[in-house]
């Protein structure tokens, strides 16, 4: 029986193999495939950049045209939760980093999956957060566009405007996460099945490019919807 | 298979707690009065963050060429949607309007 | 009776047409070739619902007073028209079929670099088409392909969001092959196949590329905009609500004016292909050629506003849109010259491909030249809004990227289908086809010059010379395009087979037989000269 090199996430290579099971066939190496596709997740952040872009364009545009209402809306805002899921993204990306990393040191599956694990964690806390915590609150207040929008203060009409992006932008972002977990929790799945090992670990690096892209939307929606002038 | 960079965890940990650092200055600073200011020290420490992470999590620091060159692309023309949107929008109360066109030209401030 | 050895073989030859069988085979495939057939079925039938639309447009306008249809209908129709053939004919046309088809053939690679996200492309194609026709059957929609604000998320009673929602699924379609292209030009290139070796097809589809990822996103993120105010009416958009509409044709315009380069690029790489195996020599000033593809990518993007001169935009604004205008023109002319140099003692022959391209530079050039009419602050406040403007961009998108896609069609058959055409029937529809354009189109610049308005259902009686002529040219033009339709669909059952290379013409594709195998190349082939080697390596003659 020819020897056959195993890693510690999953079997790879026999001797008598020349191609890789990972390996697609028109890709002549796994460092070619690995290459394409960060380079194909590259290029889909760059088109995220874009799409995020045109509605951050339009959120700028008329706060600078309405900006007195938008600051008041603006302070409507909680900026402590905001700090603290701005620290609760940050951290996931940090786990997240952790466990691409972990794959290409072949570490035991277990710390990949529970690292990934933490990654979702983290980011389904900010969705509770985000939810049930900052968007219950204002529902209760009173200013959600098209569903019970009703102030009393002046600006009203560039408040709501200002709510209308707020709700918008930050659903749009939130959807990204979602889809976010949704992925890692098919990499967990795939790692605990032995898909992925120091040579093949490319969709992990591929989702995590997507979550940090996540994180940085968030960094550059924070300011701009919570930290508009002086409290 | 050729090696790709493996980050030193003291990397990942140097660039977490350096936006950890940055969010808490944030924060602080709007508590801050400093009229337009806040804006832009606002954006600069998002700059900083996004760099942080783009250079070590996302390992731009370690990439070839081609990485970079997508994520310049990006700004760019993100760049150029925004400063040529703006320049429409923003120096269309220079000209004067002609009498008869009325206040169509510029949007309203409502109250 | 002699047997003809080529058709015994490429029948009982196994390649990607009958290496597997069944529906499933084909709607479940990764074969890139497969899925370019696969948009070409869909473009063509939505093409011909767009053309329908067109035709009654024409139709109505033979009378002044509008012969068939009431005014609001007629909105309907134009608008159809417009999104159509725009969303869902002209930018997926040569990308998606003669991309998907030639792309990695052409830099010598098995298939895209992701393949799976190559078919995922299709059905999102297939799945905003849908939307679309939904909203056609449905009672349509009455805003124009622009979707200008305020009328559309304001006024407008007809299905505005689900022709949005169409167009805004179809443009993940865009965006995913435009990203999968430029992963497969990068990294599957072959061993010798250096960016300088490259066919100009492919430069284009590259430049094409760039448009597609960084622009398209651009009119998601609108027509979700727009949508969002169409719900909830909170004055992004609307004047009376304190909205900017001029904003909404900024963002509109930033993906929508680079799009008309993404529908005349992949045109232009075709011509290149053609004009320079049609004159058996190499194209002039290759790297003029390329880089100009990559200019008139980036350029396009800074052009825009010259589709609101008359809108209320800022003169400051409009003076800048207006010199990129101009400077725009200068890549596309830069190509014109060198295709002109190449034919300039080239060996030339009139086969039906280059009828299409030779009809391609003389029309592209007229329409662009009326762009600078247009480009010009001063006279496109008299011609904007006519018939000048619908002559200008039909020239460059019928007479150009249409025509680019039927003589890249008609190059490119015997390979992706093993047959040959007839002959004299292409060369005959190709005449007819440039007869009936014309026809159809010249007038309307003399319309739009002597102050027509465009989208209007009925106009003053001293137009109606005019009108009849160009739908007279119309309807040639309608038949000119039948008649490939029937020889092409004969010609897959009826054809003699087409050996290797019917053309002789150079270009990795020209190397595998007709149709080629799944992996496209039994070796990976190693690249040792540079593109369109005639004059050093010209290609044998097929064995009689």
């Amino acid at each position: 029986m020819p020897p056959v090199r195993r890693s510690a996430l999953g079997p790879e290579m026999t001797a008598t193999e020349t191609r890789p099971r990972a390996l697609e066939e028109q890709f002549e190496s796994l460092d070619a495939q690995h290459d394409a596709r960060k380079l194909g997740m590259w290029i889909f952040l760059a088109t995220e950049v874009m799409f995020f872009g045109g509605l951050f364009m339009t959120y700028t545009i008329y706060r600078e045209l309405y900006l007195p209402g938008f600051e008041q809306g603006s302070h409507l805002l909680e900026v402590r939760w905001g700090a603290l899921n701005t620290g609760v993204l940050i951290l996931s990306s940090l786990t997240m980093a952790l466990a691409v990393r972990s794959a290409q040191v072949a570490a035991r599956r277990f710390i990949t999956i529970g690292l990934l694990g933490i990654t979702m964690l983290l980011g389904t806390a900010f969705l509770a957060i985000k939810f049930l915590l900052e968007w219950r609150h204002d529902y209760a207040q009173h200013l959600v566009p098209g569903i019970n929008f009703a102030y009393a203060g002046p600006y009203a009409a560039h408040v709501q405007l200002f709510f209308c992006f707020y709700f918008f932008m930050t659903a749009l972002h939130a959807l990204h996460l979602i889809i976010g977990i949704g992925i890692l929790a098919v990499l967990a799945f795939l790692t605990w099945r032995g898909r992925f090992s120091d040579q093949y670990y490319s969709p992990l690096e591929v989702a995590a490019l997507y979550w940090h892209f996540v994180d940085i939307v968030w960094i550059f929606l924070f300011p701009l919807l919570y930290l508009i002038g002086g409290r | 298979m050729k090696a790709q960079t493996i980050v030193p965890v003291k990397v990942y940990a140097g660039a977490f707690a350096g936006l950890i650092a940055l969010a808490a200055l944030t924060t602080g600073l709007a508590y801050v009065h400093m009229e337009i200011w806040n804006t832009v020290a606002a954006l600069t420490i998002a700059v900083a963050k996004m760099l942080l992470v783009i250079l070590f999590f996302m390992h731009l620091r370690y990439d070839r060429g081609m990485t970079r060159i997508v994520i310049i692309a990006g700004l760019l023309w993100l760049t150029i949607l925004i400063v040529l949107t703006a320049s429409d929008v923003f120096t269309r109360s220079w000209s004067p309007i002609p009498s008869g066109w009325g206040p169509a030209i510029s949007v309203q401030q409502k109250q | 009776m002699s047997v003809d050895v080529a058709e015994l073989s490429s029948r009982s030859r196994v390649h990607y047409l009958n290496e597997s069988y069944g529906v499933k085979s084909w709607l479940l495939t990764t074969d890139h070739k497969r899925i370019a057939l696969l948009y070409l079925v869909s473009i063509t039938f939505m093409f011909l619902v767009g053309a329908a639309a067109a035709a009654l447009m024409r139709i109505q306008l033979l009378e002044p007073n509008g012969a068939i249809v009431q005014p609001e209908t007629y909105n309907k129709l134009f608008s159809i028209h417009g999104i159509i053939m725009v969303f869902f004919f002209l930018i997926p046309s040569i990308p998606a079929v003669l991309g998907n088809f030639l792309v990695p053939m052409m830099i010598g690679a098995r298939d895209v670099a992701f393949p799976k996200l190559n078919l995922l492309s299709w059905y999102i194609y297939v799945v905003g088409s849908l939307f679309t026709l939904y909203c056609v059957i449905f009672g349509g929609v009455d805003t124009g392909w622009t979707f200008y604000t305020p009328f559309s998320s304001t006024y407008s009673n007809t299905h505005v969001l689900a022709a949005a929602l169409g167009i805004f699924i179809t443009g993940f379609s865009s965006i995913l092959t435009g990203l999968n292209f430029i992963v497969t030009i990068h990294r599957m290139r072959a061993p010798g196949m250096t960016w300088f070796r490259l066919p100009l097809f492919i430069w284009s589809i590259y430049a094409t590329s760039v448009i597609f990822v960084l622009g398209t996103p651009v009119l998601a993120i609108t027509l979700v905009l727009l949508t969002l105010e169409r719900v909830l009416h909170v004055g992004i958009f609307d004047p009376a609500l304190g909205g900017d509409p001029l904003l909404f044709q900024d963002l509109f315009w930033f993906y929508s004016h680079p799009a008309v380069y993404i529908m005349v690029l992949p045109a232009m790489g075709v011509v290149s292909e053609l004009v320079a195996a049609y004159s058996r020599k190499r194209i002039y000033g290759y790297s003029f050629v390329a880089f100009s593809s990559l200019s008139i990518a980036f350029i396009s993007f800074l052009v825009w506003g010259h589709h609101m001169f008359v809108s209320g935009q800022s003169i400051y604004a409009g003076l800048v849109f207006s010199f990129m205008s101009f400077l725009v023109a200068i890549p596309s002319a830069i190509k014109v010259f060198n295709w002109t140099a190449t034919l300039y003692k080239g060996s030339i022959s009139y086969d039906a491909p280059m009828l299409y391209a030779l009809g391609f530079i003389g029309l592209f050039t007229m329409g662009g030249l009326t762009g600078l009419f247009l480009a010009s602050l001063a006279t496109d406040v008299h011609l904007n809004g006519t018939y000048f403007i619908v002559a200008h961009f039909h020239y460059i998108m019928v007479g150009g990227a249409v025509m680019g896609f039927m003589g890249g069609i008609h190059f490119w058959w015997p390979k992706i289908t093993g047959r040959l055409y007839p002959d004299k029937w292409a060369r005959l529809a190709a005449l007819i086809i440039f007869a009936g354009f014309n026809l159809t189109f010249f007038p309307q610049f003399m319309l739009g010059y002597l102050g027509m308005p465009r989208r209007y259902a009925v106009y003053p009686a001293q137009f109606q010379v005019l009108n009849v002529m160009s739908t007279a040219g119309a309807t040639i033009l309608g038949i000119g395009y039948m008649i490939p339709l029937i020889y092409l669909i004969w010609s897959i059952r009826y054809g003699p087979a087409a050996g290797p290379n019917p053309w002789r013409a150079k270009g990795l594709e020209w190397q595998t037989p007709s149709p080629p195998p799944k992996e496209n190349f039994d070796e990976t082939p190693i690249v040792t000269e540079e593109a369109y080697a005639y004059a050093t390596s010209p290609p044998e003659r097929p064995r009689a």
